[in-house]
């Protein structure tokens, strides 16, 4: 056997956060026009996948402030998937150069605050590619299914956690953009 | 305070099915702000949006969203119907419950869990939602045709004789395209040309249609009602208005083997030329690959080598250097109707597709195309219309066609039908019959696709009254044996071997779209399937229109497409270019981006994110009066509202109306604890 299956293994059955009967949570972030449209055929074209996928639209991947990434996560998401037009097919020409330019920084951005890079999915999925997003979709649940519930984060958001109080938690009043930023707990960086 | 109604669809059985409706409508009455959440059998009919009507009106509602369809599919529909009930219709969203939830999960629970949390979702984001107030533009009432074909030209007449302007832009020397090669057109077998150049002509001459030719689109910027084309005039090297059409260029130029296009390679021509006898304009275009004069200064002589052409011209239109000029026009709508090309079959490929080395087209002179026979069966062809192969001059006495060359063949790289080979196959076995009465057709097909008005009718006339012979079955290879053509085939309705000793073979080879289509897709922000061919906006209602407003669709960039329909879809283009061009103001999404000028500290990272060049530069006084800095305006007529500003705003001063950072936090928290 090869080191990478044994850790693989190890991963999925180890260190006791999988549970059998555990559901990834993933929010999905795609552009209006490519990825969403995609999602579309592939319910026009009834394409079974997984269910667990929330999808937030935005006019293009352009538009995504990756604090929305530490944000989902900050929420309780196990997952994120971002997702646009493929380079060149920009709806509006260049978005999805400048959310690529910013991915490539933010990743390492995110492994330092402590969050797994295989817990984000970037993808390009465009307006024909319905089956390639439920590839993504359900890659995606199968990867973060594997790495288990991703907990650091949870309280982060002020007095009251998700479960407790999941509608009233923020006063999007002002700015609409998290106050404290997340910092990457003790215990979270294996 | 929110008063939210939600209305949940069952689309027939096509949510309901899967998602419990009811239930759905039961956990979303018990959120937070939502005063009224129901179920209906279809929402979008009358009577459900009569009860979004009533309910907006009874329960002074503030936000509505409508757990159905796709937005693609229906926001207008529910915005309109917010809008006549008093609401403004910005305040209304939809939920995906349809595509995005029960057409594809199985699990009634897990559908139904899921279509909960999409509603909770919008219904957080509709809290954030502001009403907003659709913006007017005015409207530049030309348009612009791209292609010169005869989807092109009808496009063109149909806008122009409606009472506008038109520019249309051609690549090649002459308007007519594809169409001016066919020598006889299915099912009526009349002559391509007789019905085509009266029509070219009139295109030519119409008081209202600019024509550029030998010209390409290099650049277009802008948006629907206010398109600014750039357009590339390629060097002719012949001055149009001086030019008379004489031909005595043509006739004094030394260098006359340039393979002939118009003849798809059959025949040849000089290297300055008008492409066909019947060309609009009737101009001809020097070309310069194949010039000797130029072929000289390439290499760098000092003198140059010819000049005959330029002797021979008594009204001096031509002119060695002029190089590419440009020209811009202004417009209000594109018709896009850049036509096909034909699938190369010979071994070279572009990436992802795979030629068919194994029947010899390049390597044996009397396997042709389609558009090869044609110019052969024409009467303006290389022969005049004789039947005679190109190989030795000599009437085939046996001709095998083969359809589906590379069509329906996932494994060539195009798993689509060209829809057209099946009734110019049995037309071709028709044309050849009447000139060669007692010769041989013999066609192998996969299947005889012939639905269209008489097509039917006209494919069993090649069979039944012309002695076409068809076997079904593919053709394994294709190749050289003494003067014959060796065909060896498979004929599975009898399950044997068919070997056929041709004289000449044709092959329906497949229709590709341009090979720089998706170039230009990318100037015009038109997306495009998997094949190259340009994506409408809708397949069944909305045919020939993309979803860059303002941009549409005619003939074969679209898909393949037949004469009568490439006619049809260009119809309906100039319809809806006329419909658009009805209106002096027409009415924009409001999604623009919005500077709040207090927190903007004038970095200008917004207008280097801008695609649009929509960010402007905005005087800010002291009390005194005096400029004291600047901040970014964004100009909400140019915005397209893609959002790339708002990201890369540091100071969070820019937002995008109908996705403001409050509204996505608002669906990010809602997810939470699902």
């Amino acid at each position: 056997m090869s080191d990478v299956s044994d850790r693989s293994i190890a991963q999925a059955t180890g260190d006791g956060t999988t549970t059998a009967d555990f559901e990834p949570r993933i929010t999905a972030f795609v552009c209006n026009w490519c990825t969403y449209t995609g999602a579309d055929l592939a319910g026009t074209s009834r394409l079974h996948m997984a269910s667990n996928v929330r999808i937030i639209r935005l006019p293009c991947t352009g538009r995504i402030d990756h604090v929305f990434i530490v944000k989902a996560f900050e929420r309780g998401a196990d997952g994120v998937i971002v997702s646009g037009c493929h380079p060149a097919d920009c709806h509006y020409t260049a978005g999805n150069y400048h959310a690529r330019r910013r991915f490539g920084v933010f990743r390492e951005l995110l492994s330092f605050m402590g969050v797994d890079p295989a817990r984000l999915t970037f993808s390009w999925v465009s307006a024909s590619e319905g089956a390639k997003w439920a590839d993504v979709v359900n890659e995606t649940v199968a990867r973060v299914r594997d790495l288990g519930p991703f907990d650091a984060y949870h309280g982060l958001a002020g007095a009251a956690t998700p479960a407790d109080d999941p509608f009233a938690a923020y006063d999007l009043s002002g700015e609409g953009h998290p106050e404290d930023a997340p910092t990457p707990s003790a215990g979270d960086a294996s | 305070m929110s008063r939210i109604g939600v209305f949940v669809c069952h689309c027939g059985e096509n949510i309901n099915r899967t998602v419990d409706c009811a239930g759905v409508a039961a956990a979303l009455r018990e959120h937070p702000g939502v005063v009224v959440a129901t179920d209906y059998r279809y929402m979008c009919s009358d009577p459900g949006q009569q009860l979004i009507k009533k309910a907006i009106e009874d329960e002074r509602l503030t936000g509505v969203v409508v757990c159905a369809c796709s937005p693609h599919m229906h926001e207008t529909t529910f915005r309109r119907a917010a809008g006549q009930a008093g609401l403004n219709p910005y305040v209304v969203e939809m939920a995906n419950i349809r595509e995005h939830c029960s057409w594809i999960h199985e699990d009634r629970r897990q559908a139904t869990a899921k279509a909960i949390d999409i509603g909770r979702t919008i219904v957080e984001k509709v809290k954030h939602n502001k009403p907003l107030q659709t913006i007017r533009i005015p409207v530049t009432k030309r348009a612009l045709v791209i292609g010169g074909g005869i989807a092109g030209i009808q496009a063109a007449l149909d806008i122009a004789d409606g009472g506008h302007e038109v520019v249309l832009v051609e690549k090649e020397a002459s308007i007519g395209g594809h169409m001016s090669q066919l020598s006889e057109t299915f099912p009526t077998l009349d002559c391509s040309q007789c019905i085509l150049t009266p029509r070219m002509v009139e295109a030519y001459q119409h008081p209202r249609i600019k024509l550029y030719t030998w010209s390409e689109v290099e650049k277009v910027d802008g948006y629907i009602g206010n398109f600014t084309v750039t357009i590339r005039k390629k060097a002719r090297s012949v001055d149009e208005d001086l030019c008379n059409g004489c031909g005595d260029c043509q006739a004094a130029c030394p260098s006359r083997r340039v393979p002939n296009e118009f003849d798809a390679g059959l025949s040849t021509r000089p290297a300055i030329a008008v492409p066909f006898p019947q060309a609009v304009p009737n101009i001809p275009v020097l070309d310069r690959e194949h010039c000797t004069l130029f072929k000289g200064r390439r290499k760098g002589l000092a003198k140059d080598a010819c000049g005959k052409c330029k002797e021979a011209c008594l009204k001096g239109a031509i002119d060695y250097d002029r190089d590419d000029t440009f020209a811009s026009e202004e417009v209000g709508a594109i018709v896009v109707a850049t036509g096909f090309t034909l699938y190369d079959i010979g071994r070279a490929q572009p990436a992802g597709l795979k030629g068919y080395g194994e029947y010899g087209y390049g390597e044996v002179p009397d396997v042709l195309d389609g558009l090869q026979f044609e110019r052969l069966a024409s009467a303006s062809g290389p022969t005049g219309g004789e039947m005679l192969r190109p190989s030795d001059g000599a009437e085939p006495r046996t001709v095998v066609f083969v359809k589906c060359v590379g069509s329906r063949d996932p494994e060539k790289g195009m798993s689509y039908c060209s829809k057209i080979c099946c009734m110019y196959t049995a037309k071709h076995t028709m044309l050849y019959k009447h000139k060669v009465p007692d010769g041989r057709a013999v066609v192998f097909y996969m299947d005889i696709r012939a639905a269209g008005k008489g097509y039917d009718e006209f494919s069993r006339r090649a069979i039944e009254e012309d002695g076409a012979e068809y076997i079904r079955g593919r053709v394994s290879r294709i190749f050289r044996d003494g003067d014959k053509v060796k065909v060896w085939g498979y004929d599975t309705l009898s399950d044997r071997q068919v070997v056929v000793d041709a004289d000449m073979v044709v092959l329906a080879t497949a229709v590709r779209p341009q090979p720089n289509i998706a170039e230009l897709a990318q100037k015009l922000s038109v997306s495009y399937d998997q094949d190259g061919f340009l994506n409408e906006a809708h397949p069944k209602l909305r045919p020939v229109e993309t979803n860059t407003a303002g941009v549409y669709l005619a003939g074969s960039c679209q898909a393949p497409r037949d004469i009568p329909e490439s006619v049809a879809m260009a119809g309906a283009t100039a319809a809806k270019v006329l419909g658009l061009f009805s209106a002096d103001e027409l009415e924009r999404d409001p999604s623009v981006a919005l500077v709040d000028e207090r927190a903007c500290i004038g970095c200008f990272n917004c207008e280097r994110a801008c695609p649009y060049g929509a960010i402007e530069h905005r005087d800010v006084c002291d009390m005194e009066g005096h400029v004291c800095g600047h901040v970014a305006f964004v100009n909400p007529g140019v915005c397209q509202g893609c959002g790339t500003c708002v990201a890369a705003c540091p100071s969070k001063a820019v937002e995008l109306a109908g996705f403001t950072d409050g509204q996505v936090y608002a669906e990010i928290n809602a997810l939470a604890g699902w």
